[in-house]
């Protein structure tokens, strides 16, 4: 093909090299690339993830998770950006937002939103969200075998569209009493996040994928998006699909969890349900969550708590906010560090039984998070002095 | 003085002397488990020897059914109540817009109060939901459903006892939707103060009737400002005239994941009309779903309609194998609601001893009777109780 670009240039002249160089630029955009590479690693290969402490006990959490990077020789480098909850000027959260462009990847604490002030003020956490277009929130419930809770075995997928929907904080006080808030579903938006979750199905090797929708009495906002969801469904002949009502699947989940695999959703029922799942595994304190935008991906818990009841007593649980690591190594592509992390964690999890506050245990956050260095100390390549 | 007044005098007198009266009437023993929604003051039309008239809506598919199971069960424990069977389905009147028989809107005026079984909503009959055209006839603008574990119907969850209110008129549900472009829908959630009101007085009165301790307002108001916000706001305010009962604010997250945790740290929930929906179904499921639970709907003019939440369940219909405790559990509500409670009482025990008995057990409880013989059971129950 090359040798008849060539022979072919003189007499087509500008016009084939032009348009192969159409098609080229074509072919390297992002559109089309189901995964996306981050950056690579500039400086001495080491990659640069953004931190965010935020509030609670996001700063006490990702101190440890630096600690154990340090310890472990993990190549990342943080940059850290503080963002401040109670000022109203957006500067922060856009220096927060500039930073992330930059490296791509970040790793963040919930930033507490205070309601009492006036509606403009917006949620950092959602204005994040929707300024990196991060339109998938995908979380991975799974029991874990060493934590006590009325349901075992549960392993499910929860994709929840994170940009539309019920927060696009577009509200109005028409007349003096009365509030609209505005729920706005596109196609684009619902197109597109179903279209991850059935790839993302098909990339775990996972049978069906559930809708989960109030098309009943929603009939335009949830029925166009159930209509998406099973066009692309149609595209995805090997995985099944089917949907549910949202009051329904709540009642099922506390009853027979184990019927649900892979469920898609907008954004509201999406925060019902992933709380719902977070609470039938152990807790908020254990599993993690991602964001993944097309360029963009952040880090966070699953169910992004503040805790602000439980901040700097050391009793908080880390392993969501170590699993979450764990998941930004594998999208960096150090899934050695990031197996070798995990394992650690698993095993202090379902082995020594070294359990924080919140599930039943006695340990503190310092202590799970020593037994895990020493897990890998005992079991890994090089690490650096406790 | 009046009546009343000269008896408690007499009794208090008697008793400094050290004589004890076992006044019937002082006894206010409200059962927790299916909370009373009025005081024990008799209404002014109830007489206690007379006999009230009820309201019917037989329904479809099981409801006829399950409609006979709960009459027969009243005739044997005696209780002074008189059915009037109304049918409900949807006709056009005058001015094209669909309405319910007149019959039925002038019998339910009357007799204020009704009990409905499962109705199916047709879907090429053009005309909207039943449920939804009885609650704009009658303005049911509150949605109570008390969750009790029922002992003897086991689930992971056994120490349930909460009772979910929620507005039922607006919210999520406004059905105000439009596409606005081509692949854009937009869909108008609407709150309103008087409503926000209404919803909050209800919920604290209920709980001062009931003897309940706290009432939770569950709410969005970090993300969604002006509209929960002014939801929470009505709460606050009405909350100053109850300081008898305890005041709490929760993120809709945290209470779907402590629910699911630990169910027993919640007491009275009021919420708007989504939220409601899928906590009321979350709490059902609990429980053990739909089948065993009650649920009862407030509105305004002193109107009460009492209904089992139920599908029609078509595939059962008629051959005697459905499980009226649902409905049989609104029927006690709404004895409750009558001030009938030594019926209500009776009912109930009776009910919850055959579940707990595990002999007569209809199919979606376990067992393999029919609803005749789990009915019989009941009635025998009920008159060895006499």
């Amino acid at each position: 093909m090359a040798t008849l670009t060539k022979a072919l240039k003189p007499i087509l002249g500008r016009q084939l090299g032009n348009t192969a160089k159409v098609f080229g630029a074509s072919v390297n955009s992002q559109r089309g690339k189901p995964t996306y590479s981050p950056p690579p690693a500039k400086y001495g290969g080491r990659h640069t993830v953004t931190l965010i402490p935020g509030d609670g006990i996001g700063p006490e959490l990702l101190n440890h998770v630096r600690e154990l990077f340090r310890f472990s020789c993990v190549p990342v480098d943080f940059e850290v950006v503080h963002v401040d909850s109670a000022s109203t000027s957006e500067d922060d959260i856009n220096n927060a937002i500039t930073a992330i462009r930059r490296n791509g990847v970040a790793l963040k604490g919930n930033i507490e939103t205070n309601h009492t002030m006036p509606s403009n003020h917006k949620s950092r956490n959602n204005l994040l969200r929707t300024s990196l277009d991060l339109y998938a929130n995908v979380m991975h419930c799974q029991s874990l075998p060493g934590v006590q809770t009325r349901h075992k075995n549960i392993d499910i997928i929860i994709i929840r569209e994170n940009t539309e929907g019920e927060y696009s904080s577009l509200e109005h006080e028409s007349v003096s009493g009365v509030v609209e808030s505005l729920k706005i579903i596109t196609r684009n938006n619902s197109l597109r996040i179903a279209d991850y979750a059935f790839r993302l199905a098909r990339e775990k090797g996972r049978r069906r994928v559930t809708a989960v929708h109030k098309a009943n009495i929603m009939k335009l906002a949830d029925g166009l998006f159930l209509q998406c969801c099973k066009e692309v469904a149609s595209g995805y002949p090997d995985i099944e699909f089917d949907s549910m009502i949202v009051d329904n699947t709540t009642m099922q989940l506390v009853s027979k969890p184990h019927q649900f695999d892979v469920m898609v959703m907008p954004n509201l029922y999406g925060n019902v349900v992933s709380n719902v799942c977070a609470g039938l595994v152990g807790g908020p304190g254990l599993v993690p969550g991602a964001n993944y935008g097309r360029d963009y991906a952040v880090f966070e818990t699953a169910t992004r708590n503040t805790g602000k009841s439980i901040a700097n007593r050391n009793i908080a649980n880390p392993t969501a906010m170590l699993l979450a690591s764990c998941l930004m190594l594998d999208h960096l592509k150090l899934h050695d560090y990031a197996n070798m992390i995990r394992g650690a964690i698993l095993t202090t999890m379902n082995e020594t039984r070294l359990h924080t506050i919140d599930i039943g245990g006695q340990g503190t956050t310092s202590e799970v998070v020593q037994s895990i260095m020493r897990i890998i100390q005992s079991s890994g390549p090089l690490t650096t002095e406790i | 003085m009046s009546g009343n007044a000269w008896r408690s005098t007499l009794i208090k007198l008697l008793e400094r002397c050290g004589v004890r009266i076992n006044d019937a009437s002082r006894t206010t023993e409200v059962s927790r488990v299916m909370g009373a929604i009025k005081t024990q003051s008799p209404q002014p039309r109830t007489f206690s020897r007379g006999i009230q008239t009820v309201t019917l809506i037989p329904g479809d598919g099981i409801g006829p059914e399950i409609s006979t199971a709960v009459m027969k069960i009243f005739e044997a424990a005696k209780a002074p109540i008189q059915w009037e069977e109304k049918n409900v389905t949807a006709i056009k009147g005058p001015g094209g817009r669909w309405m319910i028989p007149p019959e039925a809107k002038e019998s339910m005026d009357k007799h204020k109060i009704g009990l409905k079984g499962p109705l199916k909503t047709p879907i090429a009959a053009g005309h909207p939901s039943m449920n939804l055209l009885l609650r704009k006839t009658f303005d049911l603008y509150a949605n109570v459903r008390p969750c009790v574990s029922i002992e003897g119907y086991k689930t992971p969850y056994t120490d349930v006892d909460l009772v979910t209110i929620r507005e039922n008129t607006e919210g999520e549900y406004s059905g105000i939707e439009h596409v606005i472009v081509d692949g854009v829908v937009q869909s108008i959630k609407l709150i309103t103060e008087d409503a926000s009101r209404r919803i909050a007085e209800y919920a604290f009165e209920y709980a001062r009737n009931n003897q309940r301790t706290s009432v939770t307002a569950v709410h969005k108001a970090n993300i969604m400002r002006m509209s929960d916000g002014l939801f929470l706001r009505k709460c606050r305010e009405v909350a100053e005239n109850f300081k008898d009962v305890k005041f709490t604010e929760m993120y809709l997250d945290t209470v779907c994941l402590n629910m699911v945790q630990d169910p027993s740290q919640f007491d009275v929930l009021v919420m708007p009309n989504l939220y409601g929906d899928i906590l009321s179904d979350l709490c059902a499921g609990l429980i053990g779903g739909l089948g065993v639970t009650p649920s009862g709907n407030i509105g305004a003019n002193g109107v009460a309609i009492f209904e089992s939440v139920h599908g029609t369940a078509p595939d059962i219909a008629g051959k005697d194998l459905a499980n009226p405790t649902a409905l049989l559990l609104s029927a006690v509500m709404m004895l409750r609601h009558m001030g009938l409670h030594g019926y209500a009482k009776k009912i109930e025990t009776a009910c919850f001893d055959t579940i707990r008995d595990k002999k007569v057990l209809t199919k979606d409880l376990g067992g393999n009777s029919k609803c005749s013989e789990f009915t019989a059971d009941i009635c025998r129950r009920v008159q060895d109780m006499d």
